[in-house]
């Protein structure tokens, strides 16, 4: 009955886009996932997006501006997620910005989206070099790359162990989803390794990765001191299971982002408990914004998860946070182009690269502790690199650490130097950040 | 030595749930000639229904007769709508039929149940035994053991049911020759509905079991992928070729990537086995257990 009534919802609500094109709303085209084998991360983290942008609409909008929006499904598919890009960038006056939470995805519109001059946030993935905004004017991967993420990973297991020095001569095992995805940070890595002496132990699993037995009796034998989990969907739980089948501790592996929701870890049961992941978001339905989303939007039957006990959910708030900086960007943009106005693309990206989210601001918009402070600049397009650690107790994720970095200044280097080899190879000209306002 | 011995236990284990989803396909191939692209989401479905009951109140003993009569019924229901219209056009046609209604299952799971990831537990551990730890040095797990275990009385049950049963005896002369079955009066369509209601009830078994291994989600629909090169190398109309294909697949597999996957970067384990069994139809094409069809030209 549900359905039909969202069906019938979702038919008037076309006819009514239909008849009267949203041209005086700010449109964000959204490429979302919520059927295929990623659904449940995409449906949380969209869900999460969809329920900011509600809560901005409720409470006036942006400077009076009304955000509109229009789902694509992609099913995580690469090619899916270009055509649903090409069929929304000039909709409903036009796409501000896109952002389509896949590494796959966002490669195959690196180079569409700076042709069409249309802003893509990759927030917290794609690919690591893009946060150097001299040579990638279109690209965000706001918040962290894979590359600071790694750094940070290593920045808690020299805390973890007493200091950087204490990681010489140790061994961490570096599992990764055999693809490009878990091969975009091996470069860091082996920067880390060689500059704080460990030895990086890197073990592929071929996707999807349902068995794992292999690989960790290797685990097993090799004896590393931890292990890196760079894993995605179902490799997760596997990886936790067949860790626990192995005799392999859990407090020793610390999982990448993709690795550390209540979806990774639900199903590997008790095998899961200590496990400890990185994440740069909190869960949690205790911030202000949170429980305006509960009493605004869920309040006034506008919420978007149909299971309301995923509100709060590590990809809810993640969706959540990532809504809360598309609009700051906005509002950045209305404040030097013209307040209460529809900005452009053009005007979206110099938003986006004007990000100040203080400790003070991130107070105002009812998130603190929700995420680390971000700066972007028109050179730094993540703008912040820290990640906090997290330990799943057998019901929850618990904080163990603040927000951290690694070492930001190495990963720079590093971002430095493959933008300048991208740029060379796609023969594009840097631009000069110091003559940029 | 240890380790090798270690490899190759963990990867026959592994090979049996990999013959459990093997089994479904074999059973319909025999019965009706038609590759079943859809077993895998039947195990998908089977699984997700499964958890859906529990969660809505139905203990474990009370959700698994009724997840039970939710596969009979999709098998009879798939073969009622999808295969009886489709009786005596070519088989690439009852090939492609499966394919949408694999896709139609996967979206019907997700509507029906929703899109969570769910954890599902039977009560067996998938932890090393200890006793087996202490005195061999070998880690192996109960979960694994009991996976085995079911395996074996599932194939002694089919095996009992084909050789045994007038309906079984029934389905091996319709998988002989549909036209002779018929001639003689054997109901060719209550035949067919009864093997998918069978393939359904091991759906169910290979969903419980890799669901509580990987967890209830959308994932669980490529376990098939493991299936498909232990059907090629057993044969797709054998029972014992399912067993034993998977058999050969979960050691082979494990021993090539922990021996041979250092030499080459490794995540040799997707690859390997479709390797091995296109190495096995070089030489016998109706894989290790298949029947040799011999035509006069």
């Amino acid at each position: 009955m549900k359905l039909i009534q969202s069906l019938l919802l979702g038919v008037a609500a076309a006819c009514a886009i239909g008849a009267a094109p949203a041209m005086s709303q700010q449109f964000i085209p959204i490429l979302s996932y919520r059927i295929g084998p990623y659904a449940a991360g995409g449906s949380g983290y969209f869900g999460g997006a969809i329920d900011y942008f509600n809560l901005v609409n409720a409470t006036g909008g942006i400077n009076g501006v009304k955000l509109t929006w229009e789902e694509c499904e992609t099913e995580y598919n690469a090619a899916r997620g270009v055509e649903c890009y090409e069929r929304l960038k000039k909709k409903n006056g036009g796409a501000s910005t896109v952002e389509p939470l896949s590494t796959g995805i966002a490669y195959g519109l690196i180079d569409r989206v700076a042709q069409d001059k249309i802003p893509m946030t990759t927030f917290g993935y794609g690919l690591g070099a893009s946060a150097d905004g001299n040579v990638f004017r279109w690209v965000f991967p706001l918040g962290t790359t894979y590359w600071d993420q790694v750094a940070a990973m290593v920045a808690y297991l020299e805390q973890k162990e007493g200091g950087a020095a204490k990681l010489k001569g140790k061994k961490i095992a570096y599992l990764y989803h055999d693809s490009a995805y878990g091969k975009e940070p091996i470069g860091t890595l082996d920067a880390l390794a060689a500059k704080d002496g460990f030895e990086a132990l890197k073990i592929p699993i071929t996707p999807p990765g349902t068995t794992q037995e292999s690989v960790w009796l290797q685990v097993r034998q090799q004896k590393p001191d931890y292990v890196i989990l760079w894993g995605f969907g179902v490799m997760n739980p596997v990886a936790l299971k067949t860790a626990a089948k192995v005799g392999y501790p859990r407090e020793k592996i610390i999982g990448v982002w993709w690795a550390g929701s209540e979806e990774d870890v639900i199903p590997a049961g008790s095998a899961a408990k200590g496990y400890v992941s990185a994440a740069f978001s909190a869960p949690g339905t205790s911030f202000p914004v949170m429980q305006d989303i509960k009493t605004k939007v869920y309040g006034a039957g506008n919420g978007n998860l149909e299971d309301k006990s995923r509100i709060g959910s590590i990809y809810h708030t993640r969706g959540v946070v990532y809504g809360i900086l598309i609009t700051e960007a906005i509002r950045n943009a209305q404040a030097k182009y013209g307040k209460g106005k529809l900005m452009t693309p053009e005007q979206v990206r110099w938003g986006l690269e004007h990000i100040n989210l203080t400790d003070a601001r991130i107070k105002e918009l009812g998130a603190t502790g929700m995420f680390p402070p971000v700066k972007t600049s028109c050179a730094d397009h993540e703008g912040s690199g820290m990640v906090k650690f997290q330990v799943w107790d057998g019901s929850a994720f618990k904080p163990v650490t603040g927000f951290i970095a690694g070492d930001r200044a190495l990963v720079r280097k590093l971002v430095e130097e493959a933008a300048t080899k991208y740029a060379a190879e796609k023969k594009i000209t840097p631009v000069d950040c110091s003559k940029e306002m | 030595m240890q380790f090798f011995f270690e490899v190759l236990i963990g990867g026959l284990l592994s090979g049996v749930m990999y013959s459990l989803v093997a089994l479904g396909f074999v059973l319909i191939y025999k019965a009706s000639g038609v590759f079943n692209f859809a077993q895998g989401t039947m195990v998908f479905f089977a699984a997700l229904t499964f958890v859906g009951l529990t969660e809505h109140g139905l203990s474990f003993w009370m959700a698994l007769p009724a997840t039970l009569v939710v596969m009979v019924l999709l098998g009879l229901a798939i073969e009622r709508a999808v295969l009886r219209p489709l009786v005596n056009q070519p088989q690439i046609s009852l090939f492609m039929a499966t394919i949408g209604l694999s896709f139609l299952l996967e979206g019907l799971a997700q509507i029906v149940w929703g899109t969570s990831v769910r954890g599902l537990d039977i009560g067996v551990a998938d932890e090393p035994i200890g006793w087996i730890a202490d005195r061999f040095g070998l880690n192996i797990s109960k979960f694994d053991l009991v996976a085995a275990l079911i395996a074996a009385v599932l194939v002694a049950a089919l095996a009992f049911f084909f050789s045994r049963t007038r309906i079984g005896r029934a389905l091996r002369a319709v998988a002989d020759d549909h036209q002779a079955a018929l001639a003689v009066g054997i109901p060719l369509q209550q035949i067919w509905g009864i093997v998918w209601a069978v393939a359904g009830a091991v759906a169910l078994v290979a969903g419980l079991l890799w669901g509580a291994r990987n967890g209830v989600q959308f994932a669980l629909t490529f376990v098939a992928l493991k299936a498909l090169p232990v059907l090629m190398l057993g044969g797709l109309e054998s029972v014992p070729g399912a067993i034993v294909g998977g058999l050969i697949i979960g050691a082979s597999e494990k021993l090539a990537e922990v021996y041979l996957g250092p030499m080459v970067g490794g995540g040799i384990e997707g690859w390997f086995p479709y390797v091995l069994a296109l190495v096995v139809l070089l030489f016998r094409p109706e894989g290790l257990f298949g029947e040799k069809i011999i035509r006069r030209v």
